[in-house]
């Protein structure tokens, strides 16, 4: 930074600067991933055994209200507060300007407010975990649960004002992003020369700019539900409940475009840099996200298939759903013809986005079967859904956010992350992850719901320890396996019940837990002991450039003091 | 030879997946991989349908997977070989357009067949109307006068397995219903959200308070299949058991008097040949 000086106070908390702010944005995100990751870790252990072992009152009684608190600031922390902030306002904000050749943002100042915002949303939100009973209503907030009538506390109010002022940041962002992206591309670099990643934040930021204010205005009514004596979702008053169903998912599924929108163009980039290739049918590509983002707004009531609508529409949305499934199958297929004919290196970077190919690919197909509104009647609700959004959101988008950080930290940081670990930690959450969350679809399709603190299974005895339910439950799995293998049959003693994979299940998420203090100890390594970064350390060849490797690693203050041009 | 490999590995996939549904009628075997033993033509066309949508996944993921790990042997970095530099076949693109379409197409049609099957109700020998409160159901006969009654869970302590309780399955009451009969099930909600579900039957249809939800269920098995409240709706949603007790015409009929429920006039069961 040897060209601009700035105190610590000024340039971290007063930042305009892009880059600047997209680091806050990833050590934000990595703060709130730690966090949620927590609150998962905790939810696993109460659910490896049946019975209530942690989540209890004084009596020792379960806790229901705190499992659906944990669940709630689970998932909106993980949407909101990890993946939003690392994809869009951490990566996007950090290399669409350096990959279209602007100096910086179209309006830094906006950008510094939009993350800005997010910290005091962030606290709101966990502080409405912590008052009152606590916002136990799930990430999708549906009244009357979250009305007064099942949270008459303050939490749920602290919550809406979280998601109002995390929504209004997305907004700010995503405007920032279109101006930029249509105002500031370098000479020469038309729409069909745009790096993927620069169409993906394009993308995203006009599903942003769709879809948010429509979640602003259903908590809005929520809120005046709850305070005003309004009943835009109470029948009592002529409101209805499914009208909320209807405007959140007009919002919601959207937004798992946007999460996942960034991370293909991510993939995109690694593939392609990793193959020696440009990449395949490029504008396939580009279109193939515009296609998903347009149908992305008429299929959301596929997450409605049980509340009662007309069995025509029904149809309708199993239709549009799985329409879907082709242009994310063009994305797929191009990605491997991209592999096709190249001359591939596994650094890790390539390790998460070919692990990302196969998860999400996995995540994918279970999507079709959910997309039938016939099929998902019995999955509706279940477990089976749970391993559906973690295979493309927790395997997905959170791999495209380790492969970006390992793509670009030497870009970003100037230093070189530790190869062999970081290869370390792709395996142990490759297969942590795949521990967890696969079984989850065979306790699904058994039937088991979400959102439960327990499950029906046979009670081990209550004086058994952690450490003695492990070592008797790994036995188990271990006599059970051993009996498949030589095909016997195994007298187990926990006869029936979701025990055996949520336990399986449970094992997964310690070792991808495992994984995350691993991640972290990568940071600082790098941080502190990674070697210098060359400006192109990947090599990128001229034919697949891409503008942020033509300059220093880390890149100077202002980048581009002569404009590039693009041929 | 590779499609012989793929036709062993995809056998071996398909009966793999039922061996770990351990044959037991109305809730969960302890490893169980796939869906329960179904016990009404619902789950019955469910489970047709998702052997179909079992096999296409299956090999698509099997398919994709096997194209890249080959790229990633095939292709991977060696000394003095150059990657090529192509970037687009129209062809190839074409193909794996519509390829997925006819894929969909594949699915579209038994999916909507099931879809409309199960929305259609036949003409209703019984009609259960149940009502989710936080946190147990309510259930009303509403051919009969004064037959309703509310369904707790059991605790735990007094779980005696013995009689084929199962904890946080049994209710104190269980749902009896006659086996091979059309019973419409209305569903209502009196506070928050409900789900009421019964995964041996294929039965999960949301409660709504201020609307009347419907769906319907033939059990062709006696029997006890369990349920679970799956609708987020509070601190007791994990504790709000549906337990349906499916027996014969004439012990039901023995039941509904026993319980003092009078068939109301002209809607006799009789009538409709029950």
């Amino acid at each position: 930074m040897s060209d601009h000086k700035l105190g610590f106070f000024t340039r971290w908390f007063c930042s305009t600067n892009h880059k600047d702010i997209g680091t806050l944005y990833i050590i934000f995100s990595i703060f709130a991933g730690i966090i949620g990751g927590a609150f998962s870790i905790y939810m696993r252990m109460e659910l490896q055994d049946p019975g209530v072992q942690y989540m209890t009152n004084e009596d020792g009684s379960p806790n229901g209200q705190m499992w659906n608190v944990f669940i709630t600031a689970h998932g909106l922390i993980m949407v909101f507060f990890v993946v939003m902030p690392g994809l869009i306002g951490g990566f996007g904000n950090w290399f669409v300007p350096l990959m279209i050749g602007a100096p910086d943002m179209a309006f830094p100042r906006l950008n510094n407010i939009s993350f800005w915002l997010i910290i005091p949303a962030f606290l709101l939100l966990v502080g409405s975990a912590l008052i009152d009973s606590g916002a136990g209503t799930g990430w999708t907030i549906y009244p009357p649960l979250s009305a007064t009538l099942g949270h008459p506390g303050m939490s749920v109010d602290m919550a809406i004002f979280a998601l109002h002022l995390a929504g209004a940041s997305s907004i700010l962002g995503a405007a920032n992003f279109i101006t930029t992206i249509f105002n500031m591309r370098a000479p020469g670099m038309t729409m069909h020369k745009m790096p993927l990643f620069v169409w993906a934040m394009l993308v995203t930021s006009f599903l942003l700019v769709l879809a948010v204010p429509v979640l602003g205005g259903a908590i809005t009514m929520l809120l005046t539900d709850r305070n005003f004596g309004t009943t835009f979702f109470n029948p009592e008053g002529g409101g209805d409940p499914i009208l909320f169903q209807h405007l959140f998912w007009f919002f919601g599924h959207p937004e798992v475009y946007i999460m996942i929108l960034p991370a293909f163009g991510i993939i995109s980039h690694i593939i392609s840099t990793f193959s020696r290739k440009p990449i395949f049918g490029y504008l396939g590509m580009a279109y193939a996200m515009v296609a998903i983002g347009v149908v992305g707004f008429v299929v959301w009531a596929h997450h409605m298939y049980t509340t009662g609508i007309s069995v025509n529409t029904l149809a309708y949305f199993t239709a549009a759903t799985l329409i879907i499934a082709v242009p994310t199958g063009i994305k797929i297929f191009s990605w491997i013809a991209t592999m096709w004919g190249g001359s591939i290196e596994f650094k890790t970077p390539m390790l998460w986005a070919i692990g990302f190919i196969f998860l999400f690919t996995v995540g994918g197909v279970t999507g079709v079967v959910l997309a039938n509104a016939g099929m998902d009647v019995v999955l509706h609700d279940t477990y089976y859904v749970v391993a559906h959004f973690h295979y493309v959101l927790s395997l997905g988008a959170v791999f495209a956010l380790f492969a970006g950080f390992y793509y670009w930290i030497g870009k970003m940081s100037g230093r070189m992350y530790p190869e062999f670990l970081g290869k370390v930690h792709f395996w142990l959450t490759f297969m942590g992850v795949n521990l967890t969350f696969f079984p989850q679809h065979f306790l699904g399709l058994a039937g088991m719901p979400r959102r439960y603190i327990d499950y029906p299974a046979p009670l081990l005895p209550e004086s058994m320890t952690w450490l003695d339910r492990t070592q008797f439950m790994l036995n188990e799995c271990w006599m059970e396996l051993s009996a498949w293998v030589t095909g016997d049959v195994y007298e187990s003693s926990i006869a029936w019940g979701y025990h055996g994979w949520n336990f399986v299940s449970s094992m997964g998420a310690y070792m991808a837990g495992a994984s995350v203090i691993l991640f972290v100890f990568i940071v600082f390594w790098t941080l502190f002991f990674g070697r210098k970064a060359k400006d192109n350390y990947w090599d990128v060849q001229d034919n697949i450039m891409t503008l942020e490797w033509t300059i220093s690693s880390p890149p100077p203050f202002h980048q581009f003091d002569i404009q590039p041009k693009v041929k | 030879m590779m499609t012989r490999y793929f036709s062993a590995i995809l056998a071996f996939l398909i009966t793999a997946l039922p061996l770990g549904a351990m044959a037991q009628d109305g809730y969960a075997g302890s490893w169980q991989l796939n869906m329960q033993e179904p016990v009404s033509p619902i789950l019955r066309e469910i489970g047709t349908f998702h052997d179909l949508l079992l096999w296409i996944i299956t090999v698509i993921t099997v398919i994709v997977t096997a194209l890249m790990l080959y790229a990633c042997f095939k292709y991977r970095r060696k000394k003095g070989v150059k990657a090529a530099d192509f970037a687009h076949n129209t062809v190839i693109e074409i193909i794996w357009t519509i390829i997925p379409i006819v894929i969909l197409i594949v699915i579209a049609i038994p999916s909507f067949t099931l879809l409309y099957f199960e929305d259609r109700i036949p003409e209703p020998e019984l009609t259960i109307k149940t009502t989710g409160y936080q946190w147990y159901w309510g259930y009303e006969y509403t051919d009969y006068d004064d037959l309703e009654f509310l369904a707790y869970p059991i605790a735990d302590v007094d779980i005696d397995e013995s009689k084929g309780q199962r904890r946080l399955l049994s209710t104190d009451n269980p749902v009896v219903v006659p086996v091979d009969t059309n019973i419409q099930i209305l569903i209502a909600a009196a506070d928050v959200l409900h789900a009421f579900a019964v995964p041996a039957a294929g039965v999960k249809k949301d409660a709504v308070p201020g609307q009347l939800n419907e769906t319907w269920m033939r059990i062709e098995k006696e029997g006890t299949y369990f349920g679970q409240c799956s609708e987020i709706c509070g601190a007791g949603h994990s504790y709000m058991p549906i337990e349906i007790k499916a027996v014969s015409k004439e012990a039901f009929n023995a039941w509904a008097k026993a319980q003092g429920g009078k068939l109301k006039p002209k809607t006799t069961l009789e009538d409709k040949g029950l």
